[in-house]
């Protein structure tokens, strides 16, 4: 039954070969793909739904012993997220045919799509720093392909910049492990953090775990390593946009949620303070970069950085309240966001712009997509009934029982900021007069309604229904502060 | 581009230099369980010799003699490679579990031990071979 937890990865990696194989029967390959992400979907439901029930799964893959072998856990984090990436999937898959044109499809579109979800599942499942590295670079080379994919000149000019960067980190990365396999002799993420727990994280552990933080910092795009993602997150179509900003930057802060509560949480002093600064750091400057432009699908990019400053925030807290609310803001952002990007780039597409000065009166001719632009946006900013309110809520909680009253202060302008920065598209787009010259195109806006409401679905359902959730998300960050669970569920001594 | 050129030299010496070439790769394939060498070590030896045959007689001599497209090699690879893997579910094991066998007397070969981590190796190899050489041959044909 162990096996259970290596579908989620399984299933995308063998059904991105077999699209390799169609990529020129579009028809073929379109049926063929949205099946394999609707069945993954599935998969990953009952995996998550198995795992409440039955606890954590261990999958020691070719039947060797833990700190020996590549280990796959699936917990309940991992799970939970897990699952938010295939729903995010299904509705990208849906969106994929209306948005792309009939080249890009054939391209191999739908291969590095299903490579790009086995990267991020892998990502959350694996045990093993070193096997996290690999998956990484699964999840990276995919995303290099879909972002020059259509090689438009600006796509060729950011994609260099976002290859050149990753490339870099990654490159950290492999010398971060090489460190910490000189000191603790093992790459098994329970038995490092054994290791670092015997000797309380001292000498060089720390700044390997510093070291470690920006690694993943540069993938999350936090306050002074962001610098690359909001252009370079604009370039690729639309529905590529909404894999990246969905799911990329959240490995990273998967990464550093991981690895800050289960190894390197013994100097808290040092390294999370650290983190708190640079989450407030990360709010402010991503909220200026979004009232920064006029330009629709920007707007949405830079208000990725200040969501990653939440998460990163909760984690910095480093309590009960402001774990819960992280693992809340994270799943919550991460549909929330594709959800955004999707609705961008109809928008861009529908009204054949992304300049928002050139746009008007759009809520006339598509009302469905302008309700649904803003529900998304007061989700975005935290409007009571919606998901956003809960996370934050949880967050700013966490801050009040640590007595970080700036902090709290930062997070409540910041989102009061994001929701200034939503609403102008709103108000300049979609209200003012009717343009009676524009014809509009009644089909393609219905098609691209589809996947945006499914998604708004879930993330309307994580707000009402946050009795629900809530069970589980305590669960998590129960056991992201109880690291001694995790070793053992692992180590099985 | 070139027309004619009198290479009698270099032809010949790839006649007989790719089929050592070709024999090396494929020992190399074969010794990885035991040796230095595998799949990866293996397809790239194979990619140069298929390399030094399109340098010396040019894309569309080696296209009849070698009637194959490297691109759909990568694909089939890495689904030899997933399927080995996911083979060990029809037996109730972990993903990725390997087994072995050894076989006596087989006819002149002796005694020899095969290892389902063969198959596993080969499609790292076609993958390889593939990947060397639709890069190489994407960049050459390029107008």
């Amino acid at each position: 039954m162990s096996n259970l937890v290596v579908l989620p990865i399984l299933i995308p990696l063998i059904s991105g070969i077999i699209a390799a194989f169609l990529h020129r029967k579009i028809g073929a390959v379109r049926i063929f793909s949205r099946l394999m992400a609707v069945i993954n979907l599935g998969v990953a439901a009952y995996m998550g739904w198995f795992i409440t029930q039955n606890g954590t799964i261990i999958l020691e893959t070719g039947g060797w012993k833990a700190p020996y072998g590549i280990i796959l856990v699936g917990d309940t984090l991992s799970a939970l997220l897990v699952l938010t990436t295939n729903v995010i999937a299904t509705a990208c898959v849906f969106y994929a045919s209306r948005s792309l044109t009939n080249k890009q499809e054939s391209f191999y579109f739908y291969t590095f799509f299903f490579l790009l979800i086995t990267g991020v599942s892998g990502a959350f499942l694996t045990g093993d720093l070193f096997n996290l590295f690999v998956f990484f670079e699964v999840l990276l080379m995919a995303s290099y392909a879909l972002i020059v994919l259509g090689n438009g000149k600006i796509q060729l000019r950011e994609s260099l910049k976002y290859v050149l960067l990753n490339l870099f980190s990654s490159m950290l990365f492999v010398t971060v492990v090489a460190f910490l396999y000189s000191v603790v002799g093992t790459v098994n993420m329970a038995q490092i953090a054994e290791r670092v727990q015997e000797v309380e994280q001292k000498g060089v552990l720390t700044t390997i775990g510093i070291l470690l933080f920006f690694v993943f910092g540069t993938k999350a795009a936090l306050f002074p390593l962001y610098y690359w993602l909001p252009k370079s997150y604009i370039a690729p179509n639309p529905v590529v946009s909404a894999l990246f900003g969905a799911l990329l930057t959240k490995v990273g802060i998967y990464s550093i949620m991981r690895t800050f509560s289960i190894i390197f949480y013994h100097k808290t002093d040092v390294t999370h303070e650290m983190f708190i600064w640079i989450a407030a750091f990360t709010l402010l400057f991503g909220v200026i970069g979004a009232l920064s432009t006029h330009n629709v699908k920007l707007i949405v990019a830079y208000n990725i950085i200040p969501a990653v400053g939440f998460m990163l925030l909760g984690i910095g807290l480093f309590n009960g309240t402001s774990m819960e609310g992280s693992v809340y803001y994270l799943v919550h952002d991460m549909i929330i966001k594709a959800a955004l990007f999707l609705l961008v780039g109809a928008i861009a597409y529908l009204a054949g712009t992304s300049d928002l000065r050139k746009m008007n009166g759009l809520i006339h001719h598509y009302p469905v997509l302008g309700w649904l632009f803003l529900i998304a946006s007061v989700t975005l900013a935290g409007i009571p009934p919606f998901s956003g309110f809960i996370g934050k809520l949880l967050l700013l909680q966490g801050a009040a029982q640590e007595e970080r009253i700036i902090m709290i202060i930062v997070g409540l302008v910041t989102s009061l900021l994001i929701l200034y920065s939503m609403i102008r598209i709103f108000i300049q787009g979609f209200w003012g007069e009717k343009d009676e010259t524009i014809v509009p195109d009644k089909k393609a806006a219905r098609s691209f309604t589809g996947p945006i409401a499914f998604l708004l679905v879930f993330s309307i359902f994580l707000g009402i229904g946050a009795e629900f959730v809530l069970p589980s998300v305590e669960d998590v960050s129960n056991s992201l502060l109880n690291p001694s669970s995790y070793i053992q569920s692992v180590l099985k001594e | 581009m070139k027309t004619s050129t009198n290479d009698l030299i270099l032809r010949t010496t790839t006649t007989l230099i790719a089929f050592i070439l070709l024999a090396f790769s494929i020992y190399l394939f074969l010794a990885g369980h035991n040796a230095p060498g595998g799949g990866f070590i293996g397809g790239l030896m194979t990619g140069a010799a298929i390399v030094l045959m399109y340098m010396t007689y040019g894309y569309d001599a080696v296209q009849k003699i070698l009637p194959v497209n490297f691109r759909t090699m990568i694909p089939v690879g890495l689904l030899i490679a997933v399927l080995t893997g996911a083979g060990s579910f029809v037996f109730g094991e972990p993903f990725l579990s390997q087994t072995f066998k050894h076989l006596h007397h087989v006819p002149l070969l002796g005694d020899v031990e095969l290892a389902t981590a063969l198959l596993f190796d080969l499609g790292v190899y076609l993958t390889v071979v593939g990947i060397t050489m639709t890069i190489i041959l994407t960049i050459a044909n390029d107008q």
